[in-house]
C-alpha cells in the first residue's frame, strides 16, 4: 500500500499554515513584536524571574512599540484591532506572562475604564501618559477576602459634604501595583448615598495620602512581575475623581473581559514557548544512540503538544474576528480563557517532562512558563468561574452560589 | 532635506530559498519583505531627516507582482511615500538593468537631496548597484558609510575601511550606501503600522518610466546565467586533541587565517 509522502517544507511550528489567516498588517505587527520579545526579553527574562524583578523601564520600551493600550481609539494610542492586540499578547506571554500581564492590566484594566468610562480630563489627563508608557497604571478589584465574588467587597467609598470621596479598604494581587503612578480602583459606595451601594470606579493618584502598596514576595510564579497589596486608608480624592460612565459590577466585569480576551491570545504564546523548546530539545537529545524525539513515547508527547497549540491559535483567532466584528460574547471569553490556560499548562507538564531534569533549571523557559500558567489558570477569572459561565450558557441554570 | 531610500522586497530567509530550475533565478513568487541589509538605510535616512529638521524619505523598489509587504514595514518605520516598479518584463534583470530601473524611478520621486542603498542585497550580493545608479543619474557615488552628515550642500561620509575609515565629503545631491549595522533600525512603531496602509505607494511599470522593455530584463541583460548546481556540503571541521601544544596549533590556525 503507498501513501501520500509527507511533503517537504510542513512547518513544525505551524502545521496547519494559520499564518495565513493573518492579514499582511497583522503580521508585521506580529514580527514586530516578536523581534522585540527576541531582543528586549528574552535575553534578560530568566534573570528577572529568578530575582523576582520586573524592570520598570521595560515600561517606555513597551509604550515607544506602541503596545499600551494598542487597541483603543485616540489619546495616543496605536487604534488597531482587537486581533492584532490579541496576536501582540501572543509574542509578548511567548516572552514570559510577567510581560503580558504588564501589558494586559496597562492596557484592558486600566487604560480601557478611563477610556470608555472616563470623564474627558480624566482621558486627558493620564491615558496619552500611559500610552506613552510614562505612567503606569494598575487595576484594584480583588480583595483578600473577595475574589471570584467580587462584589461582596469591602472597600468602600464614602462622599462627605464637600463631595470629595473617601476611600478605605485593600486590594490584593494587584499586579503592578508597587509601581504604578495610577490605580483604578473600585468600591462600594454608602447604600444610603445618591449611588444606593452600587460599585464605582475611581482614577487614584498613588501619591495619594493614606494610599500605600507594599510589594508581595516569596512567589513562586509570575516572578518577572510586580504583585502588591493595595491599602487604602482615608485617600480622599476629589468628587472628579469617580469614573462618571459606569456603576455597577459591569464595569470591573467589562475590564476583566477586556483582560480575558489578551489572555485567550496570551496562553498561545507561553504553550508555544514550551512545545518550541521541546521539540529542539527532544531533537538534539541523544539517548540509546539516538535523538528522543525519535522514541514513539516522544514523539506522543510532541504531536500532543503540537496539536494543542495550534487548536488554541484557532480559538484565539476566532475569538479575535469576533471580537472585532462586534460578535464576541461573555462565555465565547471564557472558553478561550479557560480553555487555552488549561491547555497552556498541559502543554508546559508535558513539555518538562520532555527536558528531563533540563525542564526544571530557569536555563529552559519552560518551568518558567508552568509556573507562570499556573498564576494565569486562577487570575482573571478561575479556570472554575470560566466553566461555570459556561454551565450556565448551556444549560440556563446558574451554579454560582 | 528629502531623502530617497532604495530597498529590496526580497524572500525571507528565514524560509529556505529555492532556484527556479527553468530561470536559473531565486524564486521570488511568494511573500516578500524588507531586505534587512537596506532597514539600516531606512534608519539612517529617517534621522537625516529628523536632524534637518524637515522634509521627508521616500522609498524606491523594484518588486514582482506589485509586492508590497516590505516597503509597508519601512513605510511603517516612517518613511513617508514610495514608488514600486512592477512589471513583468523585468523578470531577469541584471545588476545593471536594476540599476537603469532604480535610477528613473529615483527621478520620478520628486528632488531628492540624498540617495541611500545597501551595499549589496542580501538575496543577490552583486553589490554594483548604488555605483551604476550614481554612473546612470551623474551622481557622486560614495560607498560603505558607517556615519553620514549633511552639512549645508554637501555631505561628510566615515567610509568604512578594512582597518578603519575614510573621511570623505562630496556635493549634494549624492549616492551613498550604508554599510549593515552602523545604525540600529527601529521597530515599526503600532501607530506606524497603522499609518502605514494609508501612505502613498506609486505603483508604475516601464512604460511610466520611459524605460525601454528590451534594455532591462531577460532580453537587456548582459550576462546569462549558465548553471546552477549544489553547493558541497561543508567539510567537517578539524579537531585539534589538547596534547599540551594544543593552543599553539589553534593560534597558529588562526595566523594563517589571518584572524590574529
Amino acid at each position: 500500500m503507498s501513501h501520500a509522502p509527507i511533503p517537504n517544507g510542513a512547518d513544525p511550528l505551524d502545521l496547519l499554515g494559520t499564518d495565513t489567516l493573518l492579514t499582511d498588517e497583522e503580521r508585521l505587527l506580529r514580527d514586530t513584536v516578536r523581534k522585540f520579545v527576541a531582543d528586549k526579553v528574552l535575553p534578560d527574562v530568566g534573570e528577572w524571574f529568578d530575582a523576582g524583578t520586573f524592570p520598570k523601564e521595560m515600561a517606555k520600551e513597551f509604550g515607544a512599540l506602541g503596545v499600551l493600550g494598542m487597541h483603543l481609539e485616540g489619546y495616543g494610542c496605536a487604534g488597531t484591532s482587537a486581533t492584532a492586540y490579541g496576536l501582540a499578547c501572543t509574542e509578548l506571554e511567548f516572552g514570559d506572562s510577567g510581560a503580558r500581564s504588564f501589558v494586559s492590566v496597562q492596557g484592558s484594566l486600566a487604560m480601557f475604564p478611563i477610556w470608555a468610562f472616563g470623564s474627558e480630563e480624566q482621558k486627558q489627563e493620564w491615558l496619552p501618559g500611559m500610552a506613552a508608557g510614562d505612567l503606569i497604571g494598575c487595576f484594584g478589584l480583588t480583595e483578600p477576602d473577595s475574589g471570584s465574588d467580587p462584589s461582596s467587597m469591602r472597600t468602600t467609598a464614602r462622599q462627605d459634604a464637600s463631595g470629595d470621596w473617601i476611600l478605605n479598604g485593600a486590594k490584593m494581587w494587584i499586579t503592578n501595583g508597587s509601581i504604578a503612578d495610577v490605580a483604578v480602583v473600585w468600591a462600594r459606595t454608602d447604600p444610603d448615598g445618591p449611588d444606593r451601594g452600587a460599585v464605582r470606579g475611581f482614577v487614584v493618584p498613588t501619591n495619594s495620602s493614606g494610599f500605600s502598596a507594599p510589594a508581595i514576595h516569596r512567589k513562586v510564579s509570575l516572578r518577572a512581575s510586580v504583585t502588591s497589596e493595595l491599602v487604602l486608608e482615608d485617600v480622599r480624592l476629589p468628587a472628579s475623581a469617580v469614573l462618571p460612565g459606569v456603576s455597577g459590577m459591569r464595569g470591573p466585569l467589562s475590564c476583566l473581559n477586556e483582560a480575558r480576551f489578551g489572555i485567550s491570545f496570551g496562553s498561545v504564546g507561553a504553550a508555544r514557548a514550551c512545545y518550541e523548546a521541546a521539540l529542539a530539545y527532544a531533537g538534539e537529545r541523544v539517548q540509546f544512540d539516538k535523538p528522543i524525539a525519535g522514541f514513539q513515547l516522544t514523539q506522543r508527547k510532541l504531536v500532543d503538544m503540537m496539536v494543542k497549540v495550534q487548536r488554541g491559535t484557532l480559538l484565539a483567532l476566532h475569538l479575535g474576528r469576533a471580537k472585532d466584528e462586534g460578535t464576541l460574547t461573555t462565555p465565547m471569553i471564557s472558553f478561550g480563557k479557560m480553555d487555552n490556560v488549561r491547555m497552556a499548562l498541559e502543554v508546559a507538564r508535558e513539555a518538562r517532562s520532555v527536558l528531563g531534569a533540563n525542564g526544571i533549571t530557569t536555563e529552559y523557559p519552560v518551568i518558567r512558563h508552568m509556573n507562570n500558567l499556573e498564576s494565569v489558570y486562577t487570575y482573571e477569572g478561575t479556570n472554575e468561574i470560566h466553566t461555570l459561565i459556561l454551565g450556565q450558557a448551556i444549560t440556563g441554570l446558574q451554579a454560582f452560589s | 532635506m528629502n531623502v530617497v531610500v532604495c530597498v529590496k522586497q526580497i524572500p525571507d530567509p528565514a524560509d529556505p530559498g529555492a532556484l527556479d530550475p527553468n530561470t536559473k533565478t531565486l524564486k521570488r513568487d511568494g511573500k516578500l519583505i524588507l531586505d534587512e541589509s537596506d532597514s539600516y538605510g531606512v534608519e539612517m535616512a529617517l534621522q537625516l531627516v529628523d536632524a534637518a529638521g524637515g522634509g521627508e524619505v521616500t522609498l524606491v523598489s523594484m518588486a514582482p507582482n506589485g509586492e508590497t509587504a516590505g516597503l509597508r514595514t519601512a513605510l511603517a518605520m516612517g518613511a513617508a511615500k514610495a514608488v514600486l516598479v512592477s512589471d513583468d518584463a523585468l523578470q531577469g534583470s541584471d545588476a545593471l538593468g536594476t540599476s537603469k530601473v532604480l535610477a528613473k524611478a529615483i527621478e520620478r520621486a520628486g528632488q531628492a537631496d540624498l540617495i541611500l542603498t545597501a551595499t549589496e542585497s542580501s538575496d543577490g550580493y552583486t553589490g554594483t548597484v548604488p555605483e551604476q545608479i550614481a554612473e546612470l543619474l551623474s551622481l557622486p557615488s560614495v560607498t560603505f558609510a558607517k556615519s553620514i552628515t549633511v552639512d549645508g550642500s554637501s555631505v561628510k561620509v566615515q567610509r568604512q575601511t578594512e582597518s578603519g575609515y575614510d573621511d570623505v565629503e562630496c556635493p549634494l545631491p549624492a549616492v551613498v550606501s550604508v554599510t549593515a549595522g552602523v545604525v540600529e533600525p527601529r521597530y515599526p512603531s503600532f501607530k506606524g503600522i497603522m499609518a502605514a496602509k494609508s501612505k502613498p505607494v506609486d505603483q508604475v511599470g516601464l512604460g511610466d518610466l520611459g524605460v525601454d522593455a528590451g534594455s532591462v530584463g531577460w532580453a537587456g541583460a548582459g550576462q546569462e546565467i549558465v548553471e546552477i548546481a549544489t553547493a558541497e556540503a561543508r567539510a567537517a571541521s578539524t579537531v585539534v586533541e589538547d596534547d599540551g601544544e594544543a593552543f599553539q596549533k589553534i593560534v597558529d590556525m588562526l595566523a594563517e587565517l589571518k584572524i590574529v
